[in-house]
């Protein structure tokens, strides 16, 4: 995983509540047995219609919004599947941060061990980004995992929680994977007392 | 030793930490990891990239579901995506030598029916699996939740996750349900109730007289939906009707074996004083039949009731969202869904697929015939399921009725198989989630228990089962 530490980019709002993992990424590309085109079919039933035709109203159709990096999404974004291909369609597209007022469980923690970053934020300064995100196009904002807080573009800096070892995972592109390997020891002594 | 008193969860949860570093999440041991053939296959590419082996083989159980046909086992496979995603699964059992329950195996089936019905969840235990509806174990008093392809290959690798530990949600339901009225009503009653997001951050324990009564399936069909509500988990301490669900599977523990583990079992149940984070309850008594109209398992009314009005709704989100759901749905506020027209009925899915559902089902379409413009579908949990219907004749009462009886299979709970609606027709279905194009694109699902699905089998619309009960 690549660190991330600090990143400025454009925003774009996708206000609708409750948005499942189906959503996302329909179920009929689960197929596929890499994590290779996830991001092609990101949102594809609300991006394509039925020839595969991009719809012109869906937000990332729209040319302000190409080249997003950063997506405002409404409350308890992921919900539903637990499939990673999710946050692997997110970042595929070329999103790095996923802004909110609450995220599904699962959901949260397979972006966080991709490199997606989860930020939540309260609901007053979630109705502000998403009216600053409708009202302006080129709505960039910048994110700061150290100090975590959100740059707005009015100078303003929000706050933002993410637990410490999270943090340290993603400043230091820390791999889980790695850090259980590391503590096998542990493991075989829990296996022993509990003759698992 | 610590007295203080605890609940279910927390004496599970003490019971697998492997070790709980200062603000790090805990490394939990996992018990048994579940695997089928969507969400493993980058997990095993990823233990390859890094030569690394299965830890626990003997703890790892595989199985195919979601992709496969439901049709004829001896047919080929026509889907060259889904048939290469199997043959990946079969090759990364055999080459990290772990079990597999294959399609030509008589024991193939749904991970969620097959764990139990094969005496591998049994209480007390952590399970994972790379799927959401994990959460169906804790019918047995575990701790079982759905992971990532990531957290996959974790478990796979080191036989442990990273995990922060849930808050806590006592759900009661205390009562007696009206003849009509089933174990998914209860939990759509729920979901209603406290919404998607609801039980987000916690592992959610059902207890009450309600529950008690439920068969080990009912109990099942409950914990399966409770990441319909965003919790992580749900899960019902053992009892009698556990132990007796359990005893003599396949692999269940044996004689003295058998006695030491329920004797471990019945200190699993929360103990008197507990503290929960949050509590909610639900009068069993009042519940009906319940319905869905829209596009999350949360927009449930009981089916006597009326589709809301979004102009009702005080929450300008809710509003949009309710407005674009009944957009797509097709449906007006106000009215009622009984006797709206149905093209499809879907019996199955790891929610309401095994042999009490399809008893269920049977019963109302015993002697009957389904409606002439209606497709039934009715599809086994497992391999299993399916034999043991047939001993009893239950699929001669489906097929006599005119419903297709199919292979085992997620099939048209997730539409990944080619069991799918088409673009604009609507589906009772006892699955678990109505989301846009869950059941196919364009497809409009109305989740409901197997009796509604049956009784608006025979009527080709939506029926209150209770109207066809005697």
């Amino acid at each position: 995983m690549e660190p991330i530490k600090k990143f400025t980019g454009k925003t774009v709002g996708l206000p609708s509540t409750d948005v499942d993992t189906d959503q996302i990424i329909p179920a009929r590309y689960l197929k596929a047995t890499d994590k290779k085109g996830m991001g092609e079919v990101l949102f594809y039933d609300w991006r394509y219609d039925e020839n595969g035709d991009p719809k012109p109203e869906f937000i990332l159709n729209q040319p302000h919004s190409q080249n997003a990096t950063i997506l405002v999404a409404g409350n308890n974004f992921g919900c539903g599947s637990s499939r990673e291909h999710a946050p692997w369609a997110l970042q595929g597209y070329g999103f790095q941060a996923i802004i909110s007022t609450q995220f599904a469980d699962i959901f949260r923690n397979n972006s966080l061990k991709n490199g997606l970053l989860p930020i939540v934020v309260d609901k007053e300064t979630h109705e502000q980004l998403l009216d600053l995100a409708a009202e302006d196009p080129e709505l960039e904002l910048s994110v700061d995992l150290e100090t975590q807080t959100l740059g707005l573009p009015d100078g303003r800096r929000v706050e933002f929680p993410i637990d410490p070892f999270s943090k340290e995972c993603l400043l230091n592109g820390v791999d889980e994977l790695g850090y259980l390997l590391r503590r096998e020891n542990e493991i075989e002594q829990y296996e022993t007392a509990n003759a698992k | 030793m610590n007295n203080r008193p605890r609940t279910l969860f927390q004496k599970i949860w003490d019971a697998h930490v492997v070790s709980q570093a200062q603000d790090a999440p805990a490394i939990l041991y996992i018990d048994l990891q579940l695997v089928h053939e969507v969400t493993s296959p980058q997990a095993f590419t990823e233990l390859r990239n890094r030569s690394l082996q299965v830890r626990r083989p003997d703890r790892t159980v595989a199985t195919v579901d979601h992709s496969i046909p439901t049709y004829d086992r001896t047919l080929p496979i026509q889907d060259a995506l889904a048939a290469k995603q199997l043959d990946m699964m079969y090759a990364n059992a055999r080459d990290f030598g772990i079990r597999i329950y294959d399609r030509m195996s008589d024991k193939q089936g749904i991970v969620h029916v097959i764990g139990p019905e094969l005496g591998l969840t049994q209480p007390g235990m952590t399970i994972v699996c790379g799927d959401s509806h994990t959460s169906t174990h804790g019918a047995f008093g575990t701790l079982a939740f759905g992971i990532g392809t990531s957290e996959v290959a974790m478990v796979l690798a080191t036989q442990t996750l990273l995990q922060r530990k849930p808050k806590t949600m006592n759900v009661r339901v205390d009562g007696i349900l009206a003849n009509g009225v089933t174990a998914k009503d209860i939990i759509l009653a729920l979901i209603a109730k406290i919404g998607v997001d609801g039980g987000t951050g916690h592992a959610v324990e059902y207890s009450g007289s309600a529950i008690r009564a439920q068969t080990m399936e009912g109990r099942m069909t409950i914990c399966n939906m409770s990441i319909e509500g965003g919790a992580r988990a749900g899960m019902i301490a053992p009892d009698e009707t556990t132990f007796n669900y359990v005893a003599g599977r396949e692999f269940a523990p044996k004689g003295a074996d058998w006695d030491a583990a329920v004797a471990r079992w019945r200190q699993l149940p929360t103990d008197d004083g507990a503290e929960y984070d949050a509590v909610v309850e639900l009068d069993a008594n009042a519940l009906e039949p319940m319905i869905t109209y829209g596009n999350n398992p949360g927009m449930g009314i009981p089916i006597t009731g009326r589709v809301p009005d979004p102009d009702a709704m005080g929450d300008h989100h809710q509003k949009a969202a309710l407005r674009k759901a009944l957009q797509y749905m097709d449906l007006q506020p106000g009215k009622s869904l009984i006797g709206h027209p149905v093209n499809v009925v879907f019996i199955g899915s790891c929610t309401n697929s095994r042999i009490g559902d399809l008893r269920l089902a049977a019963n109302i379409m015993k002697g009957k015939r389904v409606a002439d413009n209606v497709r039934v579908m009715v599809v086994p949990g497992s391999q299993q399921v399916k034999r043991q219907a047939e001993q009893e004749g239950l699929d001669v009462i489906f097929r006599q009725a005119g419903a297709e009886w199919r292979e085992a299979g997620c099939s048209m709970c997730i539409a990944m198989n080619g069991d799918e609606l088409k673009s604009g027709e609507y589906s009772i279905s006892t699955s678990n989630r109505n989301f846009e194009g869950r059941q196919g694109k364009g497809g409009r699902t109305m989740l409901a228990s197997p009796l509604t699905a049956a009784a608006s089998a025979l009527s080709g619309v939506v029926t209150d089962p209770r109207s066809v009960l005697s």
